[in-house]
């Protein structure tokens, strides 16, 4: 019986080719619209790390107080990041599982080949804790130990591409580079690591940059190397010192800061530890406002630092709208297209055919359009996907793909809205009365 | 026109007409709404910079290594002096930041050292004697900074400048009555900046959405930055000479010397592209809005095409009556203008509802603008006559129904 509706909504469809062209085309501009949007979404709102998000923790102390925020509009919230000597005491205290602060550096590499040029790399001073808080997944060597984090030793771990481009790939631990004109040790390489967006400092790269991160090197060795930092710098008022060991003695905040945490106890504990924190401070006399600190988990810390930005949200509310302008569009036409066959149903009806046997057949129609619309839709969103990297800034769009859930998703949102878009007119159609309309004919 | 016998027949077609309605009303709706955001885009990406765009591009250059202040201070001269001698360029100047950059640096604005709510925020920028000249920026009150009035910082030290050159933007807010030549104020410095000069414009050194109230606010410290990674050169060439004096600079530099670093790429880049990497993401977003104004339209076009086409074909009989009873081509054709219209209206109406709210939300949520009645007015107007260029079609093949159909059976 399937089959000879299928068969049916097919001859029914091609009788009227304009209107079946139009429906067709509604629903595939609105399935292509949303679906591109969402791809985009999908990709800048996905978490980075799964696996551990809810166990990797964001303090924020409030260092500056109420005078440090220009306007009052985000919740009252402290500063986003860390002075250093908030983040040396935390550290120093080491009251989590792993945690490390970490600043952005752009030092300058002289390969060890003479015939290249130097070259300028992103990357972080981070401390050794970083590397199994975050899984990072190495290809050769690992990271650093916490003695060489203590005796602030020269090692680096490189990426793998930074590794291509120098060591053409071969195995490089144990290999000298030059950074900034002084020696580092090669301990680790990293395999193909580039978590999107930036989550362990998003302060300092804004979540989504086309700027690789290329070398990892201990915090305090760079502290040591006076290597400046490339990123944000806030402060609440000018530093007294001067240089970068004037922004090390200041209250600006540069410094981003990350811990993990394994069970709601020991964020509990956490917390407790950082309110105390805070409460030493001010005994101290260095604070007069009252404690307002936050201990944020991945996710909502990222939700906190309007990660995703707020335009694909924006596009994605706009996208969708235009597929339910599509899908009434469709509805209408549906109607019209299932009323005028009314004396066909009357017939269907008179001989015998439940309300059922018409609801079937309907519904079969509306989604032999919505599922000829969805393929047309496919290929409308992966000239959508391709388009975007046209029209986005390319941190953004080159992170959106299209894969197979995309493409079971497209379909599925094209058959099943448009049978929900069927519904109404089905439910018309099925309450023709056959005595009516046979009579008038 | 009689509206009654419309409305009857309108009724007889509830579901139908309901649906055109909704159409139209949800059209409206994000149409508003994306225009709204189109048209704030491009006023953001239209904002004035105050520089002599066509003829200026910055140099990101790096050492290679960490200098000390001294030694910078000493390169930077050389490189300067290198710059300046070509023969399409007109002058260049050091800078650490420059306007639609990617580097920021900001400062909260007082008018007097204690006070706790800031006035407002000022993009800080550092620059020598040479920087007025080199960006084109057009001095309306006051002077440039004198030579010896500049003073040579390295990385991230303090910097106390007892003067400024502030934009006009920054002066009118804070001195609003327009005196505020030799005035002073305080950016986050222990001591009083006096107001020495007043340039007409000078943009931030960023475009993002939260300096949005201080678009415009600019102030320039006559300091030399001499930073230990590297420095930015603007560089302003000779009108019309700037692509050749691009190619220039990059060759001369690393003639002069070649441990340094210019991106071969993006170390490079023309004040054009500085502006249009800017506003990538605003005039994307432009676009994107701008075609799904379009798609939108069409479809709402099409629907109403399609609907109105089959009311057409499902009551020629009834025209064929009409007609026979004597009304002509044109009260068929005005018959269903008029049904659109009335739908429209009724469509428009519940539309601004669900603009103001649609609005409402974005507001809320996203901190975006609230829409201007113009905007609703204008979309309104796109939408009626949308309407009616829809629906002129099947009308126009209604009013030809010959007067015989009355006499054919359904």
């Amino acid at each position: 019986m399937l089959g000879y509706y299928v068969d049916l909504a097919i001859r029914s469809l091609k009788r009227s080719p304009g209107l079946t062209l139009l429906m067709i085309l509604a629903v595939a501009f609105g399935v292509a619209a949303s679906m591109t949007s969402y791809s985009v979404f999908r990709a800048v709102s996905g978490d980075p790390i799964p696996w551990k998000s809810s166990q990797l923790y964001v303090p924020q102390i409030d260092i500056w107080g109420p005078k440090g925020r220009l306007d009052q509009t985000d919740n009252n919230d402290p500063p986003d990041a860390m002075d250093y000597a908030e983040a040396v005491d935390l550290m120093r205290a080491h009251r989590a599982k792993f945690q490390s602060a970490m600043y952005r550096v752009s030092p300058s590499i002289v390969p060890p080949d003479p015939t290249m040029h130097p070259i300028n790399v992103g990357g972080h001073a981070v401390y050794s804790e970083f590397f199994p808080m975050l899984d990072v997944p190495f290809k050769y060597g690992s990271g650093w130990s916490a003695e060489s984090d203590a005796q602030r030793a020269a090692v680096v771990v490189i990426s793998s591409k930074l590794n291509q481009k120098l060591f053409g790939g071969a195995n490089s631990v144990g290999k000298t580079l030059d950074i900034d004109g002084k020696d580092y040790r090669v301990v680790g390489v990293l395999d193909n690591w580039n978590p999107k967006p930036v989550f362990y400092d998003v302060v300092n790269t804004g979540g989504f940059t086309t700027e690789q991160e290329d070398v990892f090197l201990p915090f305090q060795r760079a502290i040591d190397v006076a290597m400046p930092n490339d990123g944000n710098t806030n402060c609440s008022e000018m530093p007294k010192g001067s240089g970068f060991v004037g922004l090390q003695q200041s209250t600006c905040v540069w410094i981003a800061y990350m811990a993990e945490l394994d069970d709601k106890a020991a964020a509990a504990a956490y917390k407790d530890y950082l309110d105390g924190y805070f409460r030493e401070q001010k005994a101290a006399g260095g604070f007069d406002w009252p404690l307002n600190n936050r201990l944020r988990n991945l996710p909502e810390w990222l939700a906190s630092e309007h990660v995703v930005p707020s335009d694909t949200k924006i596009s994605l509310v706009v996208a969708l709208g235009l597929l339910v302008v599509c899908l009434v569009n469709t509805a209408g036409l549906l109607l019209a297209k299932f009323l005028r066959r009314s004396s066909e149903i009357s017939v269907r009806r008179a001989l015998g055919a439940p309300r059922m046997a018409i609801y079937t057949q309907f519904l079969i129609e509306a989604g032999t359009v919505g599922l000829t619309g969805g393929l047309l839709g496919l290929l409308l969103t992966w000239v959508g996907v391709w388009g975007v990297s046209w029209v986005l800034p390319k941190e953004i769009s080159t992170l959106a793909h299209i894969d197979v859930s995309l493409l079971v998703l497209t379909l599925l949102v094209a058959v099943v809205t448009t049978m929900l878009a069927g519904l109404y007119p089905t439910f018309r159609a099925s309450r023709v009365q056959p005595a009516l309309q046979l009579k008038s004919n | 026109m009689q509206i009654h016998p419309i409305l009857a027949a309108l009724r007889r077609h509830k579901a139908g007409t309901v649906l055109i309605a909704l159409q139209i009303a949800l059209t409206l709706a994000i149409v508003c709404n994306a225009l709204f955001i189109i048209d704030q885009r491009l006023a953001h990406i239209s904002e004035p910079s105050g520089v002599d765009e066509a003829n200026l591009f910055v140099i990101k250059n790096l050492w290679g290594e960490q200098y000390s202040t001294q030694q910078a201070v000493e390169r930077i001269e050389e490189d300067l002096n290198t710059l300046r001698q070509l023969p399409a360029v007109q002058d260049a100047t050091p800078v650490d930041g420059y306007p639609m950059g990617t580097t920021n640096e900001d400062n909260f604005i007082t008018m007097k050292p204690d006070q706790r709510a800031p006035t407002t925020d000022a993009s800080f920028y550092t620059g020598d004697d040479h920087f007025l000249r080199t960006f084109g920026l057009k001095l309306i009150a006051g002077r440039d900074f004198r030579p010896d009035e500049i003073e040579n910082k390295g990385l991230r030290d303090s910097i106390v400048p007892p003067v400024a050159i502030i934009s006009k933007t920054m002066a009118d807010k804070i001195y609003p009555n327009g005196d505020a030549l030799g005035k002073t104020f305080y950016a986050m410095t222990p001591t009083p900046i006096t107001i020495i000069g007043i340039v007409e414009t000078l943009h931030r050194m960023d475009v993002s959405t939260w300096s949005a109230p201080y678009t415009g606010e600019s102030m320039l410290t006559p300091v030399r930055m001499a930073m230990p990674i590297g420095i930015y050169y603007a560089v302003r060439a000779k009108p019309g000479q700037r692509d050749v004096a691009m190619g220039e600079a990059r060759k001369a530099l690393f003639a002069e010397n070649r441990m340094r670093i210019i991106d071969p790429k993006d170390g490079i880049l023309s004040f054009t592209e500085i502006r249009r990497r800017a506003f990538d993401s605003d005039r994307g977003m432009a676009i994107l809005m701008g075609i799904i104004c379009l798609v939108l339209l069409a479809i709402t076009a099409a629907g109403i095409v399609g609907l109105t086409s089959f009311w057409v074909g499902q009551r020629r009989r009834q025209i064929g009556v009409r007609r026979a009873l004597g009304a002509t081509h044109r009260d068929i054709l005005n018959y269903f203008m008029t049904e659109n219209l009335l739908i429209s209206l009724g469509g428009v109406l519940i539309g601004v509802l669900l603009t103001f709210g649609l609005n409402l939300w974005l507001v809320t949520r996203f901190t975006l603008n609230v829409l201007p009645l113009t905007y609703v007015l204008g979309g309104i107007v796109i939408l009626l006559l949308l309407g009616q260029g829809a629906v002129l079609a099947p009308a126009l093949r209604a009013s030809r129904v010959p007067p015989i159909e009355a006499t054919r059976p359904a």
